[in-house]
């Protein structure tokens, strides 16, 4: 729901790390998303075309890895993932006694440049 | 020549930042800062209302209000003669650090204890972004289904306490209190939940004892 603010995070950190590595034109970047976060890929590459026109990421792909969320069962200790809605059982002893953890990832991973100038 | 570069940073580190900002601010002046986040109509502005009325003398609360438009939550929380502070977010669908930041100046941060933020009612956006409060505190309430843990995992996650707002209707919803606090717990075991109603006052005491106690 509010990928603009999320783009605007992208793009500047991209734009950064750019410049670090003295890249002429970014050509992809790599976004690790976790399975609980709310983000709509498309809205986010949509936002990102609009938003790097003028800049050294302008035309870049954005390839998005969804980090799934990792449920442990209480009672047998079996570990799983789910992605929501979650209504969640163990699949090996079908208890609801369940731990959730992970899924909350939100980070550039790594760009792809051209660096020849 | 491509070549591929490891970046591995936040994406809202910006945002982080700031909230470390704010977080300092708070913690130099002694304010404990609570961000309550819920859907719309969940009861947040009556429960900083019950929650005001019930402290002691001695601890003194504040709010900021963060209204997409209107000021009607605002109005309400002056009435009651309670220091507050309106943010409108211009459309935005949740309150963001350099929000926070913005309003500092307006309050004075040294004649308040417990500051509460009324985020924009919502169950999903403001869960990613950290405003530099100490306790996050997700309020749900009874009309909405047991079924929210479920559904919307991402901000029960950051929740340092659950409260269960709306008590008195549990019957005419049927609600599930059993598959509710279970939902909770799969997602954020080291969370107390509380049950209570801002309408009939049952539970709110002990809500207010336990923020009291975080101080
Ligand atoms: N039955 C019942 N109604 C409640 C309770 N708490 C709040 N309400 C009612 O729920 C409605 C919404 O309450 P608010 O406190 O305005 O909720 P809010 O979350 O601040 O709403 P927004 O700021 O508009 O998102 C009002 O009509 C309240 O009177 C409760 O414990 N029981
Ligand atoms: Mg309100
Ligand atoms: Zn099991």
């Amino acid at each position: 729901m509010h990928e603009l603010p999320i783009t605007q995070g992208i793009l500047s950190v991209v734009v950064e790390a750019a410049q670090q590595a003295n890249a002429r034109q970014v050509l992809a970047i790599d976004i690790v998303i976790g399975e609980l976060t709310s983000i709509v890929d498309d809205s986010v590459q949509f936002y990102f075309d609009i938003l790097s026109q003028g800049t050294v990421a302008e035309g870049a792909a954005l390839h998005f890895h969804r980090e799934p969320a990792t449920a442990s069962c209480q009672d047998c200790g079996h570990t799983f993932a789910v992605s929501p809605p979650l209504f969640v059982e163990c699949p090996q002893c079908q208890s609801t006694l369940i731990r959730v953890t992970g899924g909350n990832e939100f980070c550039v991973q790594s760009i792809e440049v051209d660096n020849e100038s | 020549m491509n070549r591929k570069i490891p970046v591995v940073k936040e994406i809202l580190g910006a945002n982080d930042q700031v909230a470390a900002e704010n977080r300092r601010a708070f913690e130099e002046t002694g304010v404990l800062a609570v961000n309550l986040m819920a859907s719309p109509g969940a009861g947040k502005t009556s429960l900083i209302l019950a929650t005001a009325g019930r402290l002691p003398d001695s601890i003194r609360p504040g709010v900021i209000e963060g209204d997409i438009a209107s000021s009607i939550d605002a109005d309400t929380i002056a009435a009651h003669g309670i220091p507050v502070v309106q943010i409108n977010t211009g459309g935005a669908c949740h309150l963001d650090a350099p929000m926070i930041r913005s309003a500092l100046p307006h309050l004075d941060l040294r004649a308040i204890d417990i500051l509460f933020i009324e985020n924009v009612g919502n169950l999903i956006c403001p869960a990613d972004f950290a405003l530099g409060s100490r306790l996050n505190v997700v309020l749900a309430s009874v009309a909405e289904g047991h079924d929210k843990p479920y559904k919307y995992p991402g901000i029960f996650t950051v929740a340092d306490v659950v409260l269960l707002n709306k008590a008195d209707l549990m019957a005419v919803f049927e609600f599930d209190l059993d598959s509710f606090r279970r939902g909770v717990t799969m997602l954020r075991p080291q969370a107390p939940i509380f049950v209570l109603s801002c309408r009939s006052g049952e539970g709110v005491d002990s809500w207010v004892q336990w923020l009291i106690a975080q101080r």
